[in-house]
């Protein structure tokens, strides 16, 4: 800033500094945070909904700035990422941190004022987790990286939830659950064909440690594992007939996605690009849209008195 | 007293200024409405509650 001579080429623009709060998992934080806060049996004023999302948003924002603040290094050398504002030099990395921090610690206290200090508490939680667990602890340490990452990712529904109601149960634990076991096999199948990136940054992506065929295994062993949470839902007082016919059908296609890149070599990606790995990424997103679509569906359809009657449980 | 000439820069941080102003001026929005919220039923009967109402018994 003591720049006198005012030749400086990269000033940084007000959406450089955007781009670091990483808005397009903002949007998918705002969606889950909201359908955890509707589906919750609560209301909460409008009002207070709005700012209290905002709070989130902007905290899972300030964990993406820390996130990219300390990953810089590997940024700057995986091409998916070496266009981001510290590594491409459009913001500086002190400026991030300081706006990671400044943001972190403004959405919790204010969602704390908001709503309530049990969700102002477990934001808190869910920043340092992604940041200083995930991000500095143990992205460059373990294959399991991406389970933790998925548990940061996994918070959102459950704030929307505590938010509502002040307190946790099994709905928003499998909220949880859900995102948590669905992000590996969702991830790895994109590690399966961007392998050579993280293997330039270093980063120990299962497939760069342990192969592309104990990959294939795994994805599988969490999508079995993904059907009982998903499936389970359906059971509980979030859930219905709606959320749990439509949750077969998916879990299935999700199932034979799964099985197919299982049955993959090397050889096959080769030949075809990738197209199994590629398919089961795509829908994997699919996938989790659909799951809290149908949430919000049957939360509509309680509201108006228009749920089918089902068994809860859980 | 001269200013020196309008240099570009002052153009391009334009920008970023007003942006940051509107910014500051939702926030005071905000916490302005939610103030109001809760100074009105039932926040200002049970200020732990950030809710206005129970649609199912939650068990």
């Amino acid at each position: 800033m003591a720049d006198t001579t005012w030749d400086k080429t990269h000033e940084a623009q007000f959406g450089d500094y955007v781009e670091l709060l990483k808005p397009r998992v903002m949007r998918l934080v705002i969606f889950t945070a909201a359908v955890g806060m509707f589906v919750a049996p609560v209301a909460v004023h409008p009002v207070i909904a709005f700012a209290s999302i905002l709070c989130i948003a902007v905290g899972a924002g300030a964990s993406g700035a820390l996130n990219m603040w300390w990953d810089r290094d590997i940024d700057a050398v995986m091409k998916r990422t070496a266009g981001r504002p510290i590594p491409s030099g459009r913001v500086e990395p002190g400026e991030a941190l300081g706006i990671g921090i400044t943001l972190s610690v403004m959405s919790v206290v204010m969602l704390g004022l908001f709503a309530n200090i049990a969700a102002a508490a477990l934001l808190g939680f869910t920043i340092f987790f992604y940041a200083v667990v995930y991000s500095m602890w143990l992205k460059r340490a373990t294959p399991h990286n991406i389970v933790i990452g998925g548990a940061a990712g996994a918070f959102p529904p459950m704030l929307g939830w505590v938010v509502a109601t002040g307190g946790i149960s099994i709905e928003p634990v499998l909220m949880f659950a859900l995102i948590l076991i669905w992000t590996p096999p969702h991830f790895w199948a994109l590690a399966l064909w961007r392998n050579d990136d993280y293997k330039a940054a270093k980063v120990p992506m299962l497939p760069v440690t342990h192969g592309t065929r104990t990959t294939r295994n795994n994805i599988l062993g969490y999508s079995l594992l993904l059907i009982p949470v998903s499936l389970a839902i359906g059971f509980t007082q979030i859930g219905g007939l709606v959320y749990f016919s439509v949750a077969v059908i998916l879990n299935i296609v999700f199932l034979l996605g799964a099985v197919r890149v299982f049955r993959r070599s090397d050889a096959d990606n080769i030949a075809d690009k990738f197209r199994s790995e590629k398919q089961l990424f795509a829908f994997s997103i699919l996938y989790l849209f659909l799951h809290f679509v149908l949430l919000l569906a049957e939360a509509a359809l309680r509201g108006f008195d228009l749920a089918p009657t089902f068994p809860v449980l859980l | 007293m001269s200013f020196p000439e309008q240099h570009e820069i002052h153009n391009r941080r334009k920008g970023r200024n007003m942006a940051v102003g509107l910014l500051l001026g939702a926030f005071v929005v905000i916490v302005f409405s939610v103030s109001l919220v809760k100074l009105s039923k039932p926040q200002n009967i049970d200020a732990t509650a950030p809710n206005f109402s129970t649609m199912v018994d939650s068990e």
